[in-house]
């Protein structure tokens, strides 16, 4: 499927990245039938795969074009090279597999277990088995300049070279707040760009293009809450949907950026789970579906209960994040962080902990007792000197 | 003993102390820069600036150090036997009512037991610190190898350092007008010559 260029390839709404096998209906009861792809056809079709042919799935993760990952949209079909150096038809023209080697079926890079730190370095003459990271082409001294090789330890190739993410035609949704929803006089509102903002079947929405990452240490393990698992919201009160490892101490940790994707969901204060809504309707007749009923409280009874999950009747909003690694659309090596994005006071890691960045970071009692102490040197002087010139008048009468 | 006018800093010792001045007085202007005090060039240019400035300071005083062995110059610096006690209750009492200076410069003894101690100090202790901390940081992708120092802690005691060197250079050039007249400290440290009692032939150690 990866190698289709036919273009007919098409991911059903809601078939969680599975194509139709059979003819569906959907939405339910529009009479719309998606037909089943013909694998066959698509399998005599076969071209190398190209940007597209995987872009048919992974430009469009969470309903659309650039919606869910920040660096994987449509624009990387053709790319200008201030977007993606590797990948822009200017630059290197890369596709997809020239840094996803499959071996075996098996598409190295995922985002369950990344590896952000990759000690080995260049993949040639020896390969460790795993050629998708930076290191792997560019090895562990990729830079004339010596302090940004020092640098590699601490920070990921991605944090400074991707200064921003969602770079391309394409914004990427940042925040989603469902508690907003149902308000069917405000219908639908946009921006002046053109992006929704509120959507009574889906409640506020923010969109972005040109985003800062936010930064943290990672060393590629992200947990994910199940749906049906206990959850309680953090001291921040958020629920994080896809929780991140890794620190200071941990010596496969990076600091790298992320798009952190902010919202607000149903959640079940007595059962401690994220609640599922119920949003197609079955039929004509189901009044139960969110968007025919405008019903929470009947939308998650039924989401629930088709999952098979338990629901107490109680619902509450509450917040949640996912993180999502930030690693294509590299800008041109000049486009990247210098160094006085991080070495400034308030620079880009000010959150990030367990690190010391001259310039962001000082003691500040050192510096408030340090000029402290000049200032009364200073004053010192000046009253000596006062006192001299007073007491040599007085001794010279 | 006489006075007389006589030759008290030799052309190292001068070209030692001013291009030792400016380095300090450069290095303290990056050095904050760097710090994000205040951003008159780049953090990049700041910091490129710094390092060059740092590597020619312990040029400077390897050499320094040399000299000062070589002409037995060190002894200058030892700690006296005298009091200190006394030198401080000049500047605070004696100055003000015209008292002369405890302790005169001499041909042979250029500094007094404030002086002395002080400059020691720096010597010993706040140079070698600022040269240790900076060149760690300097190579402190290497250093964290085989010394797993935390950069912080670097940077704190190269901080304290640097605010005890603006402190001292206050004070620093404050004292130099202290001598007979306003002037006469930075002319000698200028031209090398200065009015001094003549002991030819006295032991620098004792004072
Ligand atoms: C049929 C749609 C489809 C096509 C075409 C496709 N993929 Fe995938 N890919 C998926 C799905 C679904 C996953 C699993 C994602 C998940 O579990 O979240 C996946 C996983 C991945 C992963 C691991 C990512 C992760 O989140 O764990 C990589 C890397 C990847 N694909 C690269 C490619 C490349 C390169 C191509 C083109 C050669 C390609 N894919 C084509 C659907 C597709
Ligand atoms: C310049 C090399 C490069 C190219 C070209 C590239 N990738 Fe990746 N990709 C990476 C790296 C590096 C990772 C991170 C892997 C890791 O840390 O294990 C990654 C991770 C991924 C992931 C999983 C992580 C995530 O962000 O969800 C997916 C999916 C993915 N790539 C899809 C694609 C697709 C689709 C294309 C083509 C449009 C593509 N990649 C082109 C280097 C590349
Ligand atoms: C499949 C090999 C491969 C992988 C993997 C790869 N690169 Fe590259 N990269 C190249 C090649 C080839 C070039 C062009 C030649 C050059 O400039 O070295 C390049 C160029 C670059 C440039 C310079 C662009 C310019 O001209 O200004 C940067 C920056 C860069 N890569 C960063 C990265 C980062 C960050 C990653 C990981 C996300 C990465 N690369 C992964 C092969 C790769
Ligand atoms: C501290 C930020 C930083 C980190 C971390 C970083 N880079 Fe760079 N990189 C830069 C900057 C800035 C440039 C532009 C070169 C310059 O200014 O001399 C650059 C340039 C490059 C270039 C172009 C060659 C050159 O010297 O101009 C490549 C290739 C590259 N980086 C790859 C990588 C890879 C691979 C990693 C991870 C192992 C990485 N970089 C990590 C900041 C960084
Ligand atoms: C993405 C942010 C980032 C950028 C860009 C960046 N640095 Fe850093 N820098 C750091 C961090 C984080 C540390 C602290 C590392 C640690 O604590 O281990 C650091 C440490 C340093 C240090 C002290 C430790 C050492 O290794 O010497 C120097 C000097 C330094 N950086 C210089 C530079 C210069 C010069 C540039 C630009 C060419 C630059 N940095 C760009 C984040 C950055």
């Amino acid at each position: 499927m990866c190698h289709d260029t036919t273009g007919k390839y098409k991911k059903f709404p809601a078939g969680a990245g599975h194509p139709a096998y059979e003819p569906k209906e959907f939405p339910p009861g529009s009479g719309k039938i998606w037909e089943p792809v013909d694998l066959s056809e698509i399998a005599q079709t076969v071209g190398a795969a190209s940007r597209a042919n995987c872009g048919a799935c992974h430009f469009n993760g969470g309903g659309g074009d650039g919606t869910k990952h920040g660096d994987l949209d449509s624009t990387l079909v053709n790319p200008p090279k201030e977007v993606d150096v590797h990948m822009s038809p200017d630059g290197e023209n890369m596709v997809c597999a020239d840094c996803h080697k499959t071996e075996a079926h098996q598409i190295p890079g995922s985002r369950y277990a990344m590896s952000v730190k990759d000690a080995h370095g260049k993949d040639l003459p020896e390969s460790d088995g795993n050629p998708t990271t930076c290191e792997s082409c560019h090895g562990l001294k990729p830079h004339t300049k010596q302090k940004l090789n020092d640098h590699i330890d601490t920070l990921a190739c991605q944090t400074c070279h991707i200064p921003e993410f969602a770079r391309g035609d394409k914004p990427t949704l940042m925040f989603w707040d469902w508690s907003t929803a149902g308000d069917k006089k405000r219908g639908v509102e946009k921006d002046e760009h053109g992006w929704t903002t509120y959507n009574f079947k889906k409640g506020t929405e923010k969109w972005e293009k040109n985003v800062t990452p936010e930064y943290r240490w990672f060393n590629g393990q992200t947990d994910y809450v199940a749906v049906g698992e206990k959850v309680e919201p953090n001291e921040e009160g958020v629920i994080v949907i896809n929780q991140i490892s890794g620190g200071p101490d941990d010596p496969n940790s990076r600091i790298y950026p992320f798009k952190v994707f902010r919202g607000k969901q149903g959640y079940d204060p007595e059962t401690k789970q994220l609640l599922v809504p119920h949003l197609f309707p079955f039929n004509k007749e189901d009044k139960s579906a969110y968007w025919k009923g405008f019903n929470w409280d009947e939308a998650f009874k039924v989401g629930m209960e088709t999952a098979g999950l338990p629901y107490s009747g109680k619902y509450e909003w509450v917040k949640t994040e996912m993180y999502w690694p930030q690693t294509h659309m590299v800008a041109p090596g000049e486009q990247s962080l210098h160094c006085d994005d991080c070495h400034s006071p308030g620079g880009r890691l000010t959150q990030v902990a367990g690190i010391y960045v001259p310039g962001q970071d000082r003691f500040p009692w050192v510096d408030a007792l340090g000029w402290g102490l000049a200032l009364v040197a200073l004053i010192g002087v000046f009253v000596h000197a006062l006192l001299r010139l007073i007491s040599h008048k007085r001794n010279a009468h | 003993m006489t006075k007389k006018k006589a030759k008290i800093y030799t052309r190292f010792e001068r070209l030692w102390h001013w291009s030792q001045a400016i380095l300090i007085i450069s290095l303290g202007f990056t050095g904050f820069c760097v710090h994000g005090v205040y951003r008159l060039q780049t953090f990049e240019e700041a910091y490129k600036i710094h390092r060059l400035l740092g590597w020619a300071l312990v040029v400077l005083f390897i050499f320094a150090v040399f000299w000062h062995f070589t002409t037995g110059q060190w002894k200058q610096y030892l700690p006296t036997r005298q009091k200190i006690s006394k030198q401080i209750r000049y500047y605070t009492v004696g100055i003000f009512r015209g008292e002369p200076h405890p302790y005169e410069k001499t041909t042979r003894i250029k500094l007094n037991p404030l002086q002395r101690i002080t400059y020691l100090a720096f010597l010993i202790l706040i140079f070698p610190i600022m040269a240790t901390t900076g060149l760690m940081m300097i190579f402190y992708d290497q250093v964290r190898v085989v010394f797993p120092i935390p950069l912080e802690w670097l940077a704190f005691l190269h901080t304290v350092g640097a605010f005890l060197l603006v402190t001292f250079f206050i004070v620093h050039v404050y004292m130099t007008t202290t001598g007979h007249t306003v002037f006469e400290n930075i002319k000698a440290m200028i031209t090398g010559y200065e009015e001094v009692m003549d002991d030819e032939g006295g032991d620098l150690a004792v004072l």
